[in-house]
């Protein structure tokens, strides 16, 4: 069967068009004005940022180049691939730097956490009536997590020495800050009814906390402690950068001196365990909601 | 006689037989609770043993906190010192923004065809998808600080190398947000592009673009206020912004200076934060809208 389109007369589909025109020239004029507006940054921005694009261009090669260099055997002999034991020759101290790396972002996740759960239910607004312990709480929290942990690292490397304890005590206080403001959000939505119930029968405060909030909020909490510890994972990989303990001083040092093969070594260790880390924390905590929905 | 008070007796006097009837409860230990307490103390020891290994020490905390005081006297009043050394910092900070616009903007245009293939909506074949997610992957496991270091070392220190590296480890990020996105949108549109007799680019450029970009756009944003945060550092390697200015300065143990620039980026992180929360609330609502 042969199907026709109507074919609308001439003057009415003018109109029609006219119509359409008229109707997206303000949209239009508004997204051209935005990437004016844009274009403009990018300049202003590409001549405070001494953006060098045939530099670039000379170099990519470069960039290209060195991940070829670094996957080529000292020897001359191939890939590295060609000859994992020679590769991976101090996998020993590199397994041993890697779980401290891992421990560092588990005592930092732990401690921090502890932290921000303490203050999250002095920050929450249902829970602590006075405005002033509350906001102190909360702008102690603010400060926390937006000086980098780097920064504090860099700071508690002076006061503490070097070695793992200024990593963990700077990612600690960057989690307390991050897992603060998320916990705190939490215990705002809760259901009130059961802090109503147990003010009523005269608890305390942290018996009202333990019993009426804590059942309510636990589980989110671990889901958000477990989402933190993957990120510090990566962070505590970097730290070593600045003398704070973990795989990343053996990094910089072999970035730094062109240890090439090492530096391919190290580079894919901490590529395979931020995504182990990843899997598995995912897993944990989709396990962890599908036992909280079936509990609802 | 207070009815909840015979209530109460009566179950006292009835104890036996309540227990009798509901043996779960009366359990000194019940299986669930045992779990817990168990992954309780395992966790704890992990901890305890952490604290060992890491070698924290009470002496040494005490110590280092007695010089974090310290320094925190010092740190009071910020003051950046010479006129010449302010003008430094500012530069430092025009860099940082400079550096974490760029990055940011560079990458969400050259992950925009990754996240296409990454999606398995959109992708060419299970093959492609699968190979682009996992370089996603491995670009996303690199700390923009590694990426700062090998940047550094193809084109040289400055606040280029800084937009570089931003730019390379948020193609990773990127690539995974659009697809999740792409993956999500609605695919009624595609059907109806097919239907008229659009080809698979069609169905892409009028059935999922249009769904897409909003949520692209507020990711956008979104990492641009995490890259202002992330360029304030990469300046410790080498690449540019005020983080170079920041290391020196608590290397030099000048604290109040140090005071200073990490108050000057409280500042900027909270004002770009603020418009950034702005322009994605009016995304939304456009959206909804």
């Amino acid at each position: 069967m042969a199907t026709a389109l109507t074919r609308l007369p001439d003057e009415r589909l003018a109109e029609l068009l006219h119509g359409y025109r008229a109707s997206s020239a303000g949209p239009r004029r508004r997204a051209l004005l935005l990437a004016l507006t844009i274009a403009f940054l990018v300049a202003v921005a590409a001549q405070v940022a001494e953006v060098d694009l045939p530099r670039l261009w000379e170099h990519a090669g470069a960039f290209f180049g060195y991940f070829d260099r670094i996957t080529m055997l000292e020897s001359g002999a191939g890939r590295v691939w060609a000859d994992p034991a020679e590769w991976f020759w101090g996998w020993r101290k590199w397994g041993v730097l890697l779980l401290d790396t891992l421990l560092i972002a588990y005592v930092g996740t732990a401690l921090g956490g502890l932290g921000g759960f303490l203050l999250a239910f002095c920050a929450s607004a249902n829970l602590v009536s006075n405005p002033w312990a509350r906001g102190a709480a909360r702008r102690f929290l603010e400060f926390c997590r937006t000086v980098p942990d780097i920064v504090f690292a860099l700071i508690f490397v002076i006061a503490f020495g070097l070695g793992p304890v200024p990593g963990v005590l700077a990612i600690a206080i960057h989690s307390m800050g991050a897992l603060g403001k998320l916990f705190s959000e939490v215990v705002e939505n809760i259901d009130m009814k059961p802090v109503e119930g147990a003010n009523a029968a005269g608890a305390s405060w942290p018996a009202m906390v333990r019993f009426a909030v804590l059942p309510q909020v636990l589980a989110n909490f671990i889901s958000y402690a477990l989402l933190r510890f993957e990120i510090n994972v990566r962070q505590a990989s970097v730290l070593g950068f600045v003398g704070a303990g973990g795989i990343g001083q053996d990094l910089i040092e072999a970035i730094r001196k062109f240890y090439y093969n090492d530096v391919a070594a190290l580079l894919l260790l901490i590529i395979v365990t931020v995504m182990l880390i990843d899997l598995g924390t995912e897993r944990l905590r989709h396990r962890l909601i599908g036992a909280l929905e079936s509990r609802a | 006689m207070n009815r909840a008070v015979t209530l109460r007796d009566a179950a006292v006097a009835e104890m036996a037989g309540i227990a009798a009837r509901h043996p779960q409860q009366f359990r000194a230990m019940p299986p669930a609770r045992l779990r817990a307490l168990a992954l309780f103390l395992a966790s704890t020891g992990l901890l305890v043993f952490g604290l060992w290994r890491l070698e924290f020490s009470p002496s040494r905390l005490v110590d280092g906190f007695g010089q974090l005081v310290h320094f925190l006297g010092l740190m009071i009043p910020p003051d950046p010192g010479t006129w010449s050394r302010t003008m430094l910092i500012l530069r430092g900070l025009s860099e940082t923004l400079a550096i974490a616009l760029l990055g940011t903007l560079g990458a969400a245009l050259l992950a925009f065809p990754l996240g296409f293939l990454a999606a398995w909506n959109t992708s060419v074949n299970r093959l492609v998808q699968f190979l682009s997610r996992r370089v996603l992957d491995s670009v996303r496991g690199i700390d923009a600080l590694i990426w700062a270091l090998i940047w550094v070392s193809v084109v040289g220190l400055g606040p280029f190398a800084g937009v570089l590296a931003i730019l390379t480890s948020d193609i990773g990020t990127f690539g995974k947000l659009y697809s999740e996105a792409i993956e999500a949108a609605d695919r009624k549109a595609v059907e109806g592009v097919t239907a008229s007799g659009g080809g698979k680019l069609h169905g892409i450029r009028f059935g999922v673009l249009p769904a897409v970009l909003p949520v692209m756009a507020g990711h956008v944003l979104y990492m641009f206020e995490s890259n202002t945060r992330s360029s304030t550092i990469i300046g410790i390697v080498g690449a540019g912004g005020i983080g170079l200015m920041l290391s020196e300065m608590i290397r030099t143990l000048e604290w109040g200076v140090v005071s200073f620039i990490v108050l000057l980026i409280l500042v900027t992180v909270a004002v770009i934060d603020t418009i950034s929360g702005r322009l994605r609330a009016a995304l939304a609502g456009a959206r909804a809208g």
